[in-house]
């Protein structure tokens, strides 16, 4: 019974946001503390994060071997890089 | 899949466990789905780009502990009309030898495993949505799953936010043994979130939620018990795993940007899960280019876990406990990983063909030494062998071309 009342409560939750989302863009704005908070750091000063030296992902094929390998050998398993799941290819 | 034996029955009270895990797991997910749904009607929503065409060849070899494990990697990705990308991936692992798990019970062996996955990943919207589907398949193990992802940059592009579901079906069979067939399901939800912090940080935080339902243990591997009517003094028998476990594990990682063209990165995460496995790891790295055409890494990874509540390396008699494990990845053991590689690039014409190529070679040593896992192996009395330990060397030399 527990269970049911837990998911009501969760499905009204995701009711209540989708309504929020749907129509009333200001609404959630106006409830946003850091509405009013801007983009810090400006498109033309983005040259040092698109260097490809800052990307984690720079080659797929061999992140998602090394990925594998770790998996293997550990008990861990998870939130290793993106969110997981799938080929791991982007 | 490659190891491991036994096969247990899954209580009532682990089904409805199990059920009541899963439905929450699915509710907290839509749950989030919502929040990024709210997020883009907002109209905070800015650019997503499509992943970058490019086509890769990889040889991979994995050295350790009797094992040799190697094969290609070929990795393909083409955009179609800037809003569509398809990707497919052929993995081939052929492995020989045999670890320690197998040279205590039985002999050496070889198999393949063949793993193919295609992918389609559509930008609509400036919003970015991934799916694939892969295929594993060796002698005695068939696996498939489906993967979905949605990611999205908003606050100027300076946040991102992704979210992912995967589902897998595995079938899982043993060598010599054609009745024998079990199978496992695996769901997987993901929640990563990363925020440019400043003009050279980039802060990560990832959440990942895994639940198995099935058969969860290696069909190849085996529990010791004291057996005083052997020369050795002990036996083995087949393991008995939980027919379910839900893990959930917890990353952060940053990535710095030195004055000087060169990088720094850090990750750390922990994790735990309902077998009593609770495990940490932490991984320091450095990039650092070369004039315009080389790129040198290092980096050093240390991981460490506490064991499963039912392992142990020698127990009193066979179905001691309800649950009993000797595979040793579910043992008290750390590892240390240190890398280096080098990639070499070629730079072409933008309007040209290949834009784009480059070669790499990549080098991990790791380390592991187990805390309460010992060589059965070894000629000693029996629960007094040397603890075990082993290090293993890894290979990916790959050439890449961008078009």
């Amino acid at each position: 019974m527990n269970l049911f009342k837990k998911s009501s409560i969760k499905l009204t939750l995701v009711a209540s946001l989708a309504l929020l989302g749907s129509g009333c863009a200001s609404t959630l704005e106006s409830l946003n503390p850091l509405a009013d908070l801007e983009p810090w750091v400006k498109p033309y000063e983005r040259s040092n994060l698109a260097d490809p030296i800052m990307s984690m992902n720079r080659n797929p094929v061999a992140l998602a071997y090394a990925k594998h390998v770790f998996e293997s050998r550990e008990g861990a398993r998870g939130a290793d890089g993106g969110a997981g799941g799938g080929c791991g290819c982007n | 899949m490659a190891e491991q034996v036994a096969v247990v029955a899954a209580t009532n009270q682990g089904l409805v466990q199990a059920m009541r895990q899963n439905l929450n797991n699915a509710s907290a997910f839509v749950v989030a789905l919502a929040l990024v749904i709210s997020v883009l009607f907002a109209g905070l929503a800015k650019a997503a780009v499509l992943p970058t065409e490019r086509a890769d060849v990889l040889y991979h070899a994995y050295e350790g502990d009797g094992v040799t494990i190697d094969g290609p990697s070929v990795l393909l990705r083409k955009n179609i009309a800037g809003r569509v990308s398809i990707s497919a991936n052929y993995y081939v692992d052929t492995v020989s030898g045999a670890s320690i798990d197998v040279r205590s019970t039985a002999s050496p062996y070889q198999e393949v495993r063949k793993e193919k996955t295609v992918g389609i990943d559509f930008l609509n919207n400036k919003t970015l949505i991934s799916t694939s589907f892969t295929n594993s398949s060796e002698n005695d193990f068939e696996a498939n799953s489906v993967y979905l992802g949605v990611s999205q940059d908003f606050f100027g592009d300076l946040s991102t936010i992704s979210l992912s579901y995967s589902k897998g079906w595995d079938v899982v069979g043993r060598r010599g043994d054609e009745s024998f067939e079990e199978e496992a399901n695996r769901q997987k939800f993901g929640l990563g979130f990363s925020q440019v912090a400043t003009k050279s940080l980039i802060l990560g935080f990832n959440i990942e939620h895994i639940s198995d339902e099935g058969y969860l243990n290696n069909p190849y591997r085996a529990v010791r018990f004291l057996d005083s009517s052997t020369d050795r003094g002990f036996s083995f028998a087949t393991e008995t795993y939980p027919r379910t476990r839900s893990s959930t594990a917890y990353s952060i990682n940053a990535n710095y940007y030195l004055p000087y063209r060169a990088a720094l990165y850090g990750d750390a995460r922990t994790y735990n899960d309902t077998w009593g496995i609770k495990a940490r790891n932490f991984r320091i790295g450095y990039l650092q280019p070369y004039k315009d055409s080389w790129l040198f890494e290092v980096f050093v990874r240390y991981y460490e876990q506490d064991k499963a509540d039912f392992y142990q390396d020698l127990f009193n008699r066979p179905n001691e406990f309800n649950f009993m494990a000797r595979d040793k990845e579910m043992s008290t053991y750390n590892g240390l990983t240190a890398g280096i590689s080098v990639a070499y690039e070629w730079q072409f014409s933008q309007t040209a063909t290949f834009k784009k190529s480059s070669v790499h070679f990549e080098w991990d040593y790791m380390k592991f030494a187990y805390d309460d896992f010992r060589d059965a192996t070894a000629d000693a009395p029996v629960g007094e062998e040397p603890l075990f330990g082993f290090s293993a060397n890894v290979l990916r030399i790959f050439a890449s071309v961008w078009y």
